[in-house]
């Protein structure tokens, strides 16, 4: 595998106020994917790309871009990095076109009014571009960010939230946007609490919950995960203990043993379901009912949150 | 050096500037000239000369100073305040410019605001009063070093603000007392002795004084000495600006 454009190791961080938001992060980004970063409010999300982006000075840790150290060499990392936030912060006294050439000259490129061009016009802005920033609706000025942001051509682009507070069409003209983006070769790291959006753009995932990273996994082996299905037979009359006869199939009782939890995987070429179910007949065991239920990566999001936050 | 940074950003609030031409320029400028006018014109004929100088014409360098401080400072530190108070500031934060491009950017562009502000009113004053200017090289000296020195100030006010009244209050209840109480419309050879020995903890008085001096070679403290206390406020903000450069002060978390 080639080097990652982002290696982070160690990276920690806390502030002032004594609150810890990163407790020693590692983690490598490998250039042209997308990453979907996703945690609930307050896991560290912000901080995490706010430190490799320069806003947030690190406490421990190490963050290289492209081979450079973000303290060192920070004028070559930070050129390299496109950052869109969170806030819908921009200058409402200014056009789209004067700040967009403001941000290139910021991030210390000469003019190319070509390339600011192109830009405004893959994120549908071009019309708009000598009218004042402050009669965009909020899905334009969530684009002129972007534009802002892409001005400088960056190799990396951070997207904290992009779609927070956007409807759904909108939201999946975003997605369109990253996939462009991804096929012109610019490494995308986003930010999201909508799984939705993991599911749908991510080429990896990473779970961070209370300034941890729990998890790093291709969103694949994330969907086979999700593949996992579990069946709920509600029984005729409790059961004290799993007969043996059906031990290691992957069985479990409920605590009040009314209901038998088969959980089996939905890709397999077997799933075990009727042999189960004859074997269940035969052992004189009788079901009221049955339902099946798909272990989402919402659900698998959510236990692994609980899982951290217990430890 | 990030040159292409420093110029977007003198250039944005250059363009500033001219979208706020009313309120940045044609104000002030307004204002200045109706002391001139009052003062110059009307009352000024009634007041007698001071150190040979009419008071129309004597008020003029003092009045200068009044409005190139307090438009350097109100200049600076609303430019630096507004990107923290909209939220444009990350981008700033996360562009590779350093601190002192950035400093050099912003009090760049307030300080060439302040000189063309100060020639236009000059130009002004000469239509209302008889003016002469006996050290024109000195005077362009203090002009200059007190509209960097007042434009980091107000750089410095604009980051340790964080609402609009605190942005607000040194220039009002500080900065405005002080330069009138600083010898700008009186010798201070006028107040009885106690005063005078008060006014001299004013530091506003030494550049008033030396500024004066570079018009008509008269001087309530020696020009050396008020040259020597512009260029200690100007080493101060200076300090004041590395310390936040240290610091990352209100800016980094």
């Amino acid at each position: 595998m080639s080097d990652p454009i982002i290696s982070i190791q160690g990276l920690t961080k806390t502030y002032a106020s004594g609150f810890q938001a990163l407790k020693a992060i590692d983690l490598d980004i490998r250039e042209g994917e997308i990453f979907a970063l996703l945690g609930p409010n307050g896991a560290g999300k912000t901080t995490l790309i706010s430190i490799i982006c320069g806003i947030v000075t690190p406490s421990g840790g190490s963050v290289t871009v492209g081979g450079y150290d973000i303290l060192r060499d920070y004028r070559k990392t930070r050129s390299m990095i496109g950052l869109v936030p969170q806030e819908l912060s921009t200058d409402t006294f200014e056009t789209p076109l004067a700040t967009c050439h403001y941000s290139r000259g910021l991030f210390g490129k000469p003019p190319n009014p070509a390339h600011i061009e192109r830009t405004l016009k893959q994120l549908s802005l071009w019309d708009k571009r000598d009218g004042m920033i402050m009669m965009l609706s909020g899905g334009m000025k969530r684009r002129l960010l972007i534009a802002k942001a892409l001005s400088h051509e960056p190799r990396v682009l951070f997207l904290d939230e992009p779609t927070a507070g956007v409807d759904v069409e909108l939201r999946k003209d975003m997605w369109e946007i990253v996939r462009q983006l991804k096929a012109d070769g610019v490494t995308i790291i986003l930010t999201t609490h909508y799984i939705e959006e993991a599911e749908a753009m991510a080429d990896r995932v990473g779970v961070i919950s209370h300034g941890e990273l729990i998890l790093v996994e291709e969103k694949a082996a994330l969907m086979q995960k999700m593949g996992k299905k579990r069946m709920l037979l509600d029984l005729a009359e409790p059961l004290a203990v799993i007969p043996d006869r059906f031990a290691g199939m992957g069985l479990e009782l409920s605590a009040d043993g009314t209901q038998l939890i088969y959980t089996y995987d939905t890709q397999a070429e077997r799933t075990g379901i009727t042999s189960l179910l004859s074997d269940l007949r035969d052992a004189g065991i009788r079901f009221r009912d049955l339902t099946t239920k798909q272990s989402s990566l919402e659900e698998i999001f959510v236990s692994l949150v609980q899982d951290g936050a217990a430890r | 050096m990030n040159l292409h940074g420093i110029s977007a950003i003198y250039r944005y609030e250059m363009a500033r500037t001219r979208r706020t031409l009313l309120q940045s320029v044609v104000s002030p400028v307004v204002s200045t000239s109706l002391y001139f006018v009052v003062f110059g014109s009307a009352i000024g004929s009634r007041i007698q000369e001071i150190g040979g100088v009419e008071y129309g014409a004597f008020i003029v360098p003092g009045l200068l100073m009044l409005t190139m401080m307090t438009q350097s400072l109100s200049n600076a530190s609303f430019a630096i305040y507004f990107p923290k108070f909209i939220g444009t500031i990350f981008e700033m934060l996360s562009a590779p410019v350093s601190f002192f491009e950035i400093v050099i950017g912003y009090v760049g562009a307030a300080t060439t605001k302040a000189l063309i502000l100060g020639a236009i009113i000059l130009l002004t004053a000469w239509c209302f009063v008889p003016l002469r200017i006996e050290y024109p090289a000195v005077m362009v000296l203090f002009l200059v070093l007190t509209a960097i020195t007042f434009s980091l100030f107000g750089f410095l006010i604009g980051i340790w603000a964080d609402n609009f009244e605190k942005l607000q209050v040194i220039p009002l209840l500080v900065v405005t007392p002080m330069v009138f109480l600083g010898g700008s419309f009186y010798s201070i050879d006028m107040l009885p002795e106690f005063w005078q020995t008060v006014t001299l903890f004013n530091p506003v008085l030494y550049l008033i004084s030396g500024f004066r001096w570079s018009f008509y070679g008269i001087a309530d403290v020696n020009v050396w000495i008020s040259l020597g206390a512009i260029t200690l406020f100007l080493g101060l903000c200076l300090a004041g600006t590395w310390w936040i450069f240290k610091t990352g002060y209100k800016i980094k978390k």
